[in-house]
Parts: structure tokens; sequence; C-alpha cells
């Protein structure tokens, strides 16, 4: 058995044992996940580690396949290259970091923990999976969760309605993905129909795709994936999810669910439809400046911290479509590096914001102020999250958004300068004033109390350590995806040498 | 006539008619056991209809070519069968709320089981009619089987002036097709398809025949009795009506459409695919508003209509295996459902009544997700294979037919839609915090046995694709694209 199926498959076995376990045995339950999700996180660093050293085959490795469903060409496909080993990682630490900071659930827990693993674990199915059908099905199997979890365990007045918005969205999204992905399906001859994505890979470079369907498959695909990632204009959903959801829910959507169609546009549409993807990047490189820019000035405006997360949360991934839309191999390993980045730094805003809210019991901006004097260590992670936010040097967010300025320079410097603008102005802004009026200041919160000891802070810390180390040595992450995407860049870009990559700026990290 | 060519329907009037019997010798305060008898009888034909004397050297037509056992006529045969085997069990526990007339009670499903079973045959329009009046006249009584609820007479007095109608439509539209055919055998009628195709006396016959079928699949324009019937019904007769009578539409449907007109249906696509983008359209928008969950079911029955539709529309090969597959979900999904409305609905089914199910009945409140979930084509439940194989078969057809495209987008537009009323109903199960009602809900083993098999229904036909999905397409070779 591949260590990837043990990866999600554990999460997903331990909800399932939950639904044994009394509702009574608190501890229990509460055990059992922290467990599941802890050997989860565990094996996901072993073959991070381990990744240079395991077998390949046709680049991918820890493969395991078998026939599903012979009639439909459906089989069960695991394996991880660079693209989605970083991925894997990010989302494994941050399912163990959510189950850990949902010690204050107290009501109806049993439910809460079968739903979040179900949520954590399936996403972390979808990025291991080779197989367009298991690929879809996996990401879909947290759309109820999700629901449930905004709505029973939720916050605030709109939950109800951010229960359904996210709901509906994220199905309306999927939904065109999977008429894309079908469409994809049977473009192939009614013997060889499959849904291996390598083996759809292979055959669309044999014999690319030129009948017409790929003026519409694209589309669905891009607006489909776009939808599940907030891409301007399809993004209001994503401020209030965030802001409504549990802390585990948020950051478990917000750090990994997101990323699944970026995923899926790098997996399956830039390298089965690249002569499309080409006409589209300008369109995808202007959305994604209303992205950056506009959500980042929504940011600016918010007075509640979760929603100015949220709404920066969209503005990062701006950053990410940037860097696909710029169809480069240094714009791409960007992305890839932003997806990990941001998971971690989402997680780990949405777990602080969380933290916050059940100590205050309010998170508007303007009745914070001087908490630092009383939560060091929350303080102390959070300042430096924000500064991770506004694309400091040291953390792995700030590497991946050069990458992708620097990979989208010859594409539009007009593109990239406004970029850039948002990125370091408009984001340096909300993120230095969410700074000041929650941190400094005179103001004393009598009754409130820091993460008090190191299990309450494993969590936090554990993310935090992960922005510094990708921060201080992306290579760890870009070697990797650099060696996976280099195929893909040759499709979307054939002319563009492919040793430019990183060679030039390999002189920046220490 | 060929005795053995009928077994499975002469077993089940056999059945009926012991039942009949029984219930003379069986004290009142035991009648109600009947139903585990007819529950195991049922279950045994079932069986049977794997046997290989029933399932072997297939296909057989018989009775003057008027009867046809295929593998379509089995495959819509067991779906028949557990749908009545879960109506009977469902009956038991209901059995409180019938006056009289329990041991009557399933007597009169098997009749209409019976009924749905020859449709599932039929290979002649005459016997198309009497297997479709056989299973009407049963529901009439059905529909109103609670003669004290004024909600039951009205439901039935409204199936029964409805369903009239439509059979009228049917019986002139075959009498046109007689008319202009001059005969009535669908085999016939295929072999002179590409004459007949131009003859407008025929077309005019088919259309009204097809219009006739619309009714039992609850499709637009024959959509309207739907709603209503299924709120006055009691509970089991609703799911009997949505599982097996909408079941027996779309083995007609597919039938007449493949095997009698195969030259005309190229000519329909266009009416099919408007008709399945309205009812989709119209289900899921009508569903929205509502507050009983029996009506909410019965516009989501139309929905679903339309989904299968989709199949139909489709033209091919995969889009008919598609339609089985659905059903074959559908009717574990639905059963679920109703299960779980028959005993927790017991004063109103209001979608209040739900509120803390959770705490009242675990098993239901899981249930009753599961059903909703894999009705809104959700992983990993059967509802999401049965849509993906439909949306697979369209879009085969958009390659040649753009205008398949935008069926497709709106069938996922429809299910978008779809998602806000059932999700509201796992809402009105696990929101409230305050419930009116805290007493625990027993649910019996019967009960308990068909929750199981409709749960492990629901996954298996939504993981495991393969066997089902093989049985489906070698059903549907009975049929020409």
């Amino acid at each position: 058995m591949s260590p990837l199926t043990l990866i999600f498959g554990l999460p997903l076995v331990a909800a399932l044992l939950l639904a044994l376990v009394p509702r009574n045995y608190r501890f229990a339950i509460r055990a059992l996940a922290l467990l599941a999700s802890l050997i989860s996180m565990l094996v996901a660093l072993y073959i991070f580690i381990t990744f240079y050293h395991a077998a390949a085959a046709e680049g991918f490795r820890y493969v395991e396949r078998y026939a599903w469903a012979k009639g439909l060409g459906i089989s069960y496909h695991v394996g991880a290259d660079g693209l989605n080993l970083g991925l894997i990682l990010m989302g494994a630490v941050v399912l163990f970091a959510a189950v850990c900071v949902s010690w204050r659930i107290n009501t109806r827990e049993k439910e809460y923990y079968i739903l979040l693993l179900l949520m954590g674990g399936g996403i972390l199915g979808a990025f291991a999976s080779l197989d367009l059908f298991f690929f879809y099905f996996f990401h879909e199997l947290a759309l109820v969760p999700a629901f449930l979890l905004i709505g029973i365990w939720g916050h605030g007045e709109d939950k109800n309605y951010a229960a359904y918005q996210i709901t509906l969205y994220l199905s309306a999204g999927a939904l065109l993905v999977l008429l894309g992905l079908l469409a994809l399906y049977l473009q192939l001859p009614p013997p060889e129909r499959t849904f291996d994505i390598v083996e759809l890979t292979r055959y669309f470079k044999a014999h690319p795709l030129h009948s017409g369907a790929e003026h519409w498959i694209f589309p669905l695909l891009l607006f489909g994936f776009g939808i599940l990632v907030s891409l301007w204009p399809f993004h209001t959903w994503a401020p209030l999810g965030y802001a409504s959801a549990p802390t585990g829910a948020a950051m478990i959507h917000a750090g990994v669910l997101k990323k699944f169609g970026l995923y899926g546009l790098i997996r399956v549409a830039l390298p089965l439809m690249p002569d499309e993807a080409q006409h589209w990047a300008y369109v995808l490189s202007v959305l994604c400046l209303g992205n950056i820019v506009y959500c980042g000035f929504v940011a600016m405006r918010q007075r509640d911290l979760n929603l100015l997360l949220g709404n920066s949360s969209v503005a990062h991934v701006g950053f990410a479509f940037l860097g696909i839309a710029s169809l480069s191999l240094i714009g791409l390993t960007g992305t890839v590096v932003i997806m990990v980045a941001h998971g971690f730094l989402a997680a780990l805003n949405f777990a602080l914001s969380g933290y916050l809210r059940d100590e205050l019991k309010t998170l508007d901006m303007s009745q914070m102020g001087g908490l630092l004097r009383q939560l060091p260590f929350i303080g102390t992670v959070m300042i430096m999250a924000m500064l991770a936010g506004c694309g400091l040097p040291g953390f792995a967010n700030f590497f991946g958004e050069m990458l992708v300025l620097f990979g989208n320079w010859n594409r539009s410097g007009a593109i990239t300068t406004l970029a850039l603008w948002g990125a370091l102005v408009i984001a340096g802004v909300y993120m230095l004033r969410a700074i000041r009026a929650i941190w400094h200041g005179q103001k004393d919160w009598p009754g409130i109390s820091d993460a008090a000891n190191l299990w309450r802070k494993l969590p936090f810390a554990l993310l935090l350590a992960a922005l510094i180390v990708f921060g201080c040595f992306p290579r760890l992450l870009t070697d990797e995806i650099k060696t996976s995407l280099a195929p893909v860049a040759q499709l979307v870009e054939p002319e563009a040498p492919a040793t430019l990559a990183l060679s030039d700026i390999k002189g920046y990290h220490p | 006539m060929n005795p053995s060519l009928l077994i499975l329907e002469l077993a089940v009037v056999g059945l009926a008619l012991a039942l009949l019997l029984i219930d003379l010798w069986t004290p009142r305060q035991f009648k109600h056991r009947l139903g585990y008898v007819a529950a195991a009888g049922l279950l045994v034909i079932l069986a049977a209809s794997f046997a290989a004397p029933v399932a072997g050297g297939l296909p057989v037509v018989g009775c003057d070519g008027m009867f046809v056992q295929d593998g379509l006529a089995l495959f819509f045969k067991r779906i028949f069968l557990a749908a009545a085997f879960f109506v009977v069990l469902m009956a038991v526990e209901f059995r409180d709320r019938f006056t009289a007339g329990i041991g009557e009670f399933y007597v009169i499903v098997l009749l209409a089981l019976a009924g749905m079973m020859l449709a599932a045959s039929a290979n002649d329009f005459v016997m198309v009619y009497v297997a479709l009046e056989m299973m009407a006249v049963s529901f009439y009584v059905l529909v109103s089987f609670q003669r004290s609820r004024p909600d039951s007479l009205e439901a039935g007095v409204k199936y029964l002036i409805l369903s009239g109608v439509s059979a009228a439509v049917l019986i002139f539209g075959i009498a046109l097709v007689f008319g202009a055919a001059g005969g009535t055998n669908f085999a016939a009628l295929g072999a002179a398809g590409p004459r007949l195709a131009r003859n407008p006396l025929f077309l005019l016959g088919a259309l009204l025949v097809l219009l006739g079928l619309a009714f039992k699949i609850a499709s637009i324009p024959m959509q309207m009795w739907a709603p209503d019937v299924y709120q006055g019904a009691p509970t089991p007769v609703t799911a009997f009506l949505a599982i097996g009578s909408k079941a027996a539409g779309f083995v007609l449907v597919l039938r007449v459409l493949f095997v009698a007109a195969p030259a005309l249906s190229v000519h329909w696509a266009a009416l099919l695919a408007w008709g399945a983008a309205l009812t989709i359209l119209y289900g899921n928008l009508c569903a929205i508003p509502q507050r009983s969950l029996k009506r909410l079911l019965g516009y989501s029955s139309i929905a679903n209509a339309g989904y299968m539709l989709l199949g139909v529309a489709a033209l091919n090969a995969p889009g008919s295996a598609a339609v089985l597959y659905y059903l074959a979900g559908y009717a574990f999904t639905l059963a679920a459902a109703f299960v779980v409305i028959c005993l927790v609905a017991r004063e109103s089914d209001d979608i209040a009544v739900l509120a803390g199910l959770n705490r009242r009945s675990p098993l239901l409140a899981l249930s009753l997700t599961l059903a909703m979930v894999s009705l809104a084509g959700v992983p990993p439940l059967a509802g999401f294979l049965g849509k993906l194989l439909l949306l697979k078969a369209v879009l085969q057809q958009a390659a040649f037919n753009g205008a398949y495209l935008w069926l497709a987008l709106v069938a996922v537009a429809g299910v978008v839609i779809s998602l806000y009323y059932y999700f509201g109903v796992i809402r009105a199960v696990y929101w409230p915090r305050e419930t009116p009602d805290h007493s625990p809900i027993p649910v019996s083993w019967p009960m308990r046995f068909s929750l199981g098999l409709c749960i492990a229904g629901m996954f298996y036909l939504g993981i495991f694709p393969d066997p089902v999905l093989t049985a489906a397409t070698q059903a549907v070779r009975a049929l020409k694209f």
C-alpha cells in the first residue's frame, strides 16, 4: 500500500470509527481524531523527506494503482510528484493543526470531529489522486461537511447565509468542472476512455485536441476551478464563509480546499489544453488583478478581523492565478510555492483569529487594542503571520510571490507592476493597520489568557515553523516542483528555454 | 401462452391471492403481520428473478408477441420488487393510521406491483394499456386508503381524475397508432418504422402515447398531479408512486421510443431535450418554497424525472443505461427518505417536525441526511454516479449537436438549485437548538433492516459502479438507437 493511501485513508477511517464511539466518551473522540491526523501528518512528512530516494515511474513516486471500474475507465491511482508533494504535506499539517485548535468545541464533539476529518481526509485524497474521477470525488466529500460545520458550529449573524452561499457557489464551480472533465474524457475514442490523468496527458500530448470542443472545455474548467478558488468576480463566498466557519473548518477550507482549483488548473487544464491556455492567459491575468487590487482594497475597509483575513486570502490567491497566467516555468513554480505557503499562512491566520474570538468574544478591530501585553505568544505569532502576509522575505510567501512576478514580467509589465503594487502597498497597509489596531495601545483586557502550555502552542508553532522553513529554504520545494512542472511549461510555452528556470535567482537563497 | 414466461408475475399475483385468503382467518390484532409475510414472499420472488430458469436464455417473447422477457424487463422487475419490499414493510409501521383494511392494503400493493411488472415486459400497446390500468386502478384505492383523512381523499380524487384523463390520452394515441399502422406490436411497428415515420397520424398517435406516459413519470406537461397526490397519499403509497410508478413509466418510454418507434426518436430529440430541461427547472424551482416534506419530494420527483429524461434525450445506449442506473439508486434513496418520513411525520409532515431528529434517533437523522445528499448528487452516494452517467451521455451527444451542451448546463443549474432545498432538509434536522419534542423515536428491527439496506445500496451504487452499470448496459441491448 502506498503511504499516500495512508495519509488520506487514516482520517477517513478515523471518521468512520468515530461514528461508533459513544458520544459521552469525549476524551476518546478527541484522542482518536488527534491520533489519526498526527499519524497522517507524520507519514506525509516521511514521504516529503524520503521523496527524492523513492522509486519513480513516469515522474510519479509512491504510486499505487489498480482498476476500479473497468466499464468507465476509472482506476484507483495515487502518486506524488513535485506538484502535489508540498500540497499533501501542507494539507496533513493543517489538518493536524485544525484538530489541535478544536479543543474549545464542546457541543456535539463527535459529529464535529467526524465532519472535520471527512473534509480533511477528502481533500488530501483529491491531491493524491491521479484519476480524475477520484480527484473530483474526494474533493466533493468536503461539500456536506462544510455546510454542516458552518451551520452548526459557525459564528455570526450571517452564518446561515454563509453556509448556503459557500455550498451553492462551490457546487456550481465543481459541476462546471465535472462537465469539463467529462467532456475531456469523451474526447478519447471509446475503447481507450480513461479518467487516468497520466494516460490522458500522454494521449493528448500525442493527439492534441483540435476538435473545436477545447474552445468550450477550457473555459468550463477555468471558471469552474476559478469559482472554487474564489477568482474575482466569483469570490464573494469566501470572506463571509471563512468568517462564519468554526476555526478548524476555516483553517482547512481556506488553507487546503481552496488550493484544489489551482491544483486542478495546473494538473489538468494546462497540460491537456496548452493552446487554449495561451488564449485565456490574458483574461486570467486581468481577472486576477481583480483579486489582488480590488479585494485588497476591500480588505482595507474591513473592521472585522476575520473578514479582513478572508479578503486578504482572496487577494493572495490572485498571485497564484497570476503565476498560472504567466505560463512560464518560473511563474508556475511560484504558483505552487504560493499554494503551499498560503495554505500554511491562511490556516495560521484563522487559527489565531479563532483564538482571539474565543478569548475576546469579538473580532471587531475597533474595539481591540493593547492585546500584545496580555497575549505575548499569540501576538508575536500573529504579527509574524501578518508580516508574512504582506510578503516579508524570510517567509515562504515572499519567495512564491517573487517568482510569480518574475515569471510574469516578460508577459505584461503593466499587470506585473499593478500586482506588485497590490502586494506591497495594499497588503502592507491593511496588515500593518490591523497590527496597530489589535496589538498596540493601552487597553486592558481582564480575564483573557495566552496559549497556556506547549500543547496549546503547538499548532501555531507548527504552522509558523513551516512558513519560516520553506521561506528560508525554498529549494526544499522548488527543486521537485521545477522537475515536475518542466514538461507542463514546455507544453504551454514551447519556445521558452526550460533551463532558464530558477538558475538565475539561485543566488537568493542561503 | 407459456406460463413459465410469466412465472414472476404469477408468483406476485399468487402471493396476493394467498394473502387475501390468509387475511380471512387472521385475527384483527395480527393482521399487520401479513406485511412481513408479503415482504418475505417478495424477497423470495426477487431471489428467484436471478435464478437461471428466469434469467437465462433471454430474450424470450411469448403470448402472441405481447410479452417479452429480456434483460431490460428483468432489471426493472427487480427494482419494482425491491420497492414493493420496502413499501410493505413501511406499511406495517403505518398500520395505526389506517382505519380498516390492513390486510387488503398489502394485497393491493402486490396487484399494483404485478401491473408494473407486466408493464416492464410489455411488447404491445394493448399490453401497455392493460398493465398501466392495472397499476392505476390499484393506486386509486391506495392513494385514498386513509379514508378518514380529507387530504387522502382529495389526493385520491385528483389522482383518479388526472390519471383517467391521461389514460384517455394514452388510449386515443394507441388507437391512432393502430389506425395508421394496422397493428400494435412493438416489434412489428419498429420494423415498419421508416415508412410510418412520415405518417402524420402515426406521429400524432405516438406523441399522445408519450404524453400519457409523461403522466406516469411526472414530467412536463403532465406533472401537475405529483405534488398534491404525493402530499395527500399515505406515506408508503407515496413511496411506491415515486419509485415504482415512475420506473414503470420510464421502462415504457424507453420501449416505445427505442423499440416501437426508433425511426421517430431521432426527430424528437429536440422535443425530449426541451421536456427534460423544462421539467428539471420546473421541479427544482417549485420545490424551493415547500414546507411539507412529501410535497417537497413531489417536486423533487418531477426534477428527477427531468434528469432521467436527459438520458432518454441523449438517444444513445449509455444514456438509457444511465437512466436504469439512476433509477436503481433513486429507489434506495427514496425508500430511505420515505421510511424516515413515515416514522417521523406522524401528525404533520411539515419540515419543522425534523427539528432535533439527530437526538431523537441518530439512525433516522443519518438516513435522511444521506438520502438528501444522494438526491443532491454529491459523492460518495448513488445520486452522484447516476447524474455523472446522465451528464456523460448528454455530453457524448454534444459532439454531434451543440445544443446538448446547453442541456447539460441546464441540468447543472438544476442540480445547484436543488442543493438549496435538499440541504434545507438537512438544516431542519441539525440546526435548531430548541426542539419541541425530545422523545426518542423507536425504530423497529424491520425498519432498521430496511434503512441499513438503503444506506448500503446508496453507498454501493455511489462507489462501485461496475456491476450494476454492466447489468444496465446489457439490459439496454434490447433497445435500438
